[in-house]
């Protein structure tokens, strides 16, 4: 009997890849269709504002003192805010910045927490046991108050002058920085447990028999075998960033007006609730019909990709 | 089991310590400076008094040997002056501290009760329309920012119906329990419905995985009033994972506290800690700050503690 | 025939925890203890034993997955330190037990049998994707396999891409760890006419380990017997099966089910392997023993030729 007689399974239905299988299951999931429509209109939404800026001219910072809190009209579709600006170009505007600073930091955040995990569930040992206990300690703190601390953090006493302090690209990035600094743990966690099961499988000892070392075998092995849980990951992060940056900008230490965000529309909101309560309807609306479409997406990307989940 | 128990104390104090020299250098960061605002109020001072209460107040020292001094203070309890208050520190700080462990409490048994029942009804007839009625309920609780769901809860209850009052913990001249308990149903139910959503997921999932089980099916196979499958053979075991998850999560909650506290202008620590930041009360910022880790610390080692407890299969090493 | 890789004294322990802050006594594993042999150049060596028995770390130590805590290693007569692992590892392969486990279910085969030609850094892309082609026609499997994903292939399938990966770099050795026995019994019998036929055709040594000596019987040149860590016993083959020396040898034959021998009674070991955290002292396999007396429970025996065959090592006091 020669070593040469077996023979290959024929290519059958079955066999198509693994992407497409889980967008076929992806699709089955009628939530998460149906948000990840949401969040595309969202997204078109928010940067619709950029033509009608450019073309038609409107402004989200003109402010207009005899038009202050106008019902909704031809002129201003939603009316008008406590400065007479156009709401709706606002909440177009404030939407790009709240959604950016969502997808920013959670790349930010995500890609430091990935590393973080994949080198402690590499290496092991004693880097392994130093990233944890970092990590156990950041998860261990009270996020928002910690949040809020590094917020009013006074970018000077830093060594940033003061004019760059004050622009609005420091509150920016300030804000992307400082979530990213504090929601890292849950990805590194991931990737960390990810790892330690992927790093002793065989194919990477083969590898490392072969004389590959970690820069060989972290993105090559590890990395597309810990991709599905982490985009899932990072997908609930997005959501949870986003709700992160409303909180800050409400609270005053986020984005700084004028430049609108969904959060800081909502600063003076305790005064509208009784003189304009529309004013404090909309961006909330938004940012929770945001943040839901994200975590129902999520819900369906993990369905799409854990073959267990089957209904 | 003892051995387990001294390392995670350790382990927790030693976290305490590490965050309060952040916390200690990040106050530091705050825009201002203590002798600035002291200045404020007497401004005829002289350059030479500005060094001479620099030196007195240690304000020339480099940052670690100021904060190994104010450890020194703090390790017998002496946490400095409110300087908005008037007041020591902790005098302010204890009935803040009461106040939100009230809010945080009454929300979180309120929550985990709702949860249940909600989980274990999404759980009966999974993908059913109750079970998709639950969901939705869930998921917007999760993603809901508590601080506007706070304000609708104010617009809706408050404005249009005069149900509820919208601020504050008592009436000025009643104060009585009912009053006082008017006040707090606003707060708790946002909280609470924060928090919800979360909960009511971790059961669900953890009963239908239990709902499959073998002992369960057996149960049921012996002719088990349905009732009773649920909720003894099924509620029991699906407990364990949920109880640690819902303990860990009560740290969690004081972010949720503190947005309620300022929504609903309650004086707990949350509001408290909010005002010191924005009025530059750096000893109650830092104080506050550092209570709310020991609450985080203490309720992460509290659901570790239970989980081990709970379940007899994880060997506590 | 040439040596081509020699075991010198090598030992792996693993420190278990414990011994730190707050810890409680070190404890160390002693997984290998103090083992020496060789493989010759086109030689066929078995590694017997129990799981448990160390044949696995000893395996990995030799793939150089797993460096000794004592003992050198030697290929080609060049010691093997950091210097010289890095020319050896192409000369040195592995193929694993479980064939699911061993390759990368995101790659494509092409990528996993070209592997070690890239980490390598052997040849040009187009002469990667020629021998990866002729790679895998010699293993038996059509070449439009190369732009498949392992979830496509049966066990024994993956199996052949598994050694077609291990010849990739045209090794000398290939550590065969366990490689049928994930496989189905009508299967295995292909997997090792594959190997056979590509010992005689490569020239190829192989370190083969296996808890099962009836399949190491079609194989193997000689056979090296472990027990908790310890070799007890090495011999040619046909020495070997005729006439163990080793009781612990002789126990495992008589649990080898052949036909045309009645099976002899009280001859099948009796007790479980020890902890290899806790050996017995003198000779480790005295607590097992039929022949145990006193002397083994004090003095270690040590490897020596068997009376009258100079070939054939056992330690053993008792040895026939």
């Amino acid at each position: 009997m020669s070593a040469t007689t077996a023979t290959a399974v024929p290519r059958t239905e079955a066999a198509i890849g693994p992407w497409r299988l889980r967008w076929r299951r992806f699709r089955r999931h009628r939530a998460g269709m149906a948000s990840l429509v949401v969040l595309l209109l969202l997204a078109l939404f928010c940067l619709a504002a950029i033509p009608m800026q450019h073309v038609l001219g409107m402004d989200p910072d003109a402010t207009d003192l005899l038009a202050r809190f106008d019902p909704p009209s031809a002129e201003h579709w939603l009316g008008t805010d406590e400065a007479g600006r156009d709401e709706l170009i606002r909440l177009m505007v404030g939407g790009q910045m709240s959604l950016l600073v969502g997808l920013l930091a959670t790349a930010v955040g995500g890609i430091f927490g990935l590393v973080v995990g994949v080198f402690a569930g590499y290496f092991g040992g004693r880097v392994d046991a130093l990233l944890m206990r970092f990590t156990d300690g950041m998860i261990a703190l009270p996020l928002l108050p910690l949040l809020i601390v590094l917020g009013a953090v006074d970018l000077t006493k830093l060594g940033f002058s003061s004019e760059f302090a004050r622009s609005g690209a420091a509150g920016f990035w300030r804000i992307v920085i400082i979530i990213a600094i504090v929601d890292w743990t849950a990805i590194a966690r991931l990737v960390r447990a990810a790892t330690l099961s992927i790093k002793e499988r065989d194919f990477v000892r083969a590898a490392r028999a072969s004389g590959a070392g970690p820069l060989y075998v972290m993105p090559t092995h590890i990395l597309p075998n810990v991709a599905t849980p982490i985009i899932v990951a990072f997908t609930l992060t997005v959501g949870r960033v986003i709700l992160f940056e409303s909180v800050l900008s409400f609270l005053g230490f986020g984005i700084v007006p004028p430049t609108p965000s969904w959060g800081n529309m909502l600063n003076n909101a305790q005064e509208l609730v009784t003189t304009a309560p529309a004013l404090a309807v909309y961006p909330g609306l938004l940012i929770f019909v945001t943040v839901i479409a994200v975590n129902f997406l999520g819900d369906g990307l993990q369905h799409a990709f854990d073959p267990r989940s089957e209904r | 089991m003892t051995r387990y128990i001294l390392r995670r104390i350790l382990q927790a104090l030693l976290v305490l310590l590490v965050m309060s020299f952040v916390i200690y250098s990040l106050i530091g960061l705050m825009p201002g400076d203590p002798l600035d605002i002291m200045l404020a109020s007497n401004p005829g001072a002289t350059p030479e008094v500005v060094e001479h209460l620099r030196k007195l107040y240690g304000l020339d020292q480099p940052l670690m040997l100021r904060y190994l001094r104010w450890l020194q203070d703090a390790l017998v309890g002496q946490f400095g002056y409110s300087r908005t208050h008037s007041l020591p520190v902790l005098s302010v700080l204890v009935p803040a501290l009461i106040q939100t462990c009230k809010l945080m409490i009454i929300s979180f048994i309120a929550s985990v009760i709702l949860a249940f029942i909600l989980g274990i009804l999404a759980a009966l007839k999974p993908g059913g329309i109750l079970d998709g009625v639950i969901s939705l309920f869930a998921f917007a609780g999760i993603s809901v920012p508590v601080f506007w769901l706070a304000l609708m809860m104010i617009l809706v209850f408050a404005v249009k119906l005069h149900w509820f009052p919208a601020s504050g913990i008592a009436t000025v001249g009643d104060g009585g329990f009912r009053d006082q308990a008017l006040h707090l149903v606003m707060p708790v139910i946002t909280l609470a419905l924060a928090s919800t959503g979360g909960f009511t997921r971790y059961v669900r999932a953890s009963m239908i995985e239990v709902l499959r089980m073998d002992h369960v099916r057996t149960a049921r196979a012996k002719g088990a009033a349905e009732w009773r499958v649920v909720l003894v053979h099924a509620f029991r075991n699906a407990l364990i994972p949920v109880v640690t998850i819902m303990a860990l999560s009560f740290g969690v909650l004081f972010n949720g506290a503190l947005l309620t506290e300022t929504m609903f202008a309650q004086p707990g620590m949350g509001k408290m800690i909010y005002d010191a930041i924005l009025g530059n009360d750096f000893n109650l910022a830092l104080t506050g700050l550092l209570f709310a880790t020991v609450v985080t610390l203490l309720s992460n080692l509290v659901a570790d503690l239970a989980y081990g407890w709970l379940d007899p299969r994880i060997a506590l090493t | 025939m040439n040596e081509l890789v020699a075991l010198d004294g090598i030992s792996v322990h693993f420190h278990l925890g414990g011994g730190g802050f707050l810890g409680g006594k070190p404890r160390i594993l002693r997984a290998v203890e103090n083992v020496s042999f060789a493989i010759g150049e086109g030689e066929t060596l078995a590694l017997v034993g129990e799981s448990g028995s160390g044949k696995s770390t000893l395996g990995n130590v030799v793939a150089g997955l797993q460096p000794p805590t004592a003992g050198t290693l030697r290929f080609r007569g060049r010691t093997l330190d950091r210097a010289t692992w890095p020319q050896a590892r192409r000369s040195i392969q592995i193929v694993f037990q479980d064939p699911f486990g061993a390759l990368d279910p995101r790659m494509p085969v092409s990528a996993i049998i070209a592997e070690p030609l890239r980490i390598q850094g052997i040849g040009t892309p187009a002469e990667r994707r020629a021998r990866t082609a002729a790679l895998v026609e010699q293993v038996g499997l059509p070449v439009d396999a190369l732009n498949r994903y392992p979830h496509e292939f049966s066990g024994g399938q993956r199996q052949r891409i598994a050694i077609a990966r291990a010849l990739a770099p045209d090794p000398a050795l290939i550590v065969a760890d366990e490689p049928l026995s994930a496989l189905d019994v009508s299967i295995q019998s292909q997997v090792l006419n594959l190997m056979k036929e590509l010992q005689e055709r490569l020239g190829l040594s192989y370190l083969f380990i296996s808890h099962d000596l009836a399949v190491v019987n079609h194989l193997v040149d000689r056979v090296a017997v472990l027990y908790l860590g310890r070799l007890v016993e090495l011999a040619p083959r046909q020495l070997l099966f005729d006439r163990p020396s080793h009781p612990y040898t002789q126990a495992l034959l008589h649990a080898v089910p052949r036909i045309g021998r009645k099976r002899a009674r009280g001859q099948t070991i009796k007790g479980e392997m020890p902890s290899p955290l806790n050996p017995p002292p003198g000779c480790v396999f005295h607590p097992r023993c039929p022949k145990a007396q006193d002397v083994c429970r004090t003095t270690a025996p040590i490897l020596e030729p068997a009376p009258g065959r100079a070939a054939h090592m056992s330690a053993c006091h008792f040895k026939e």
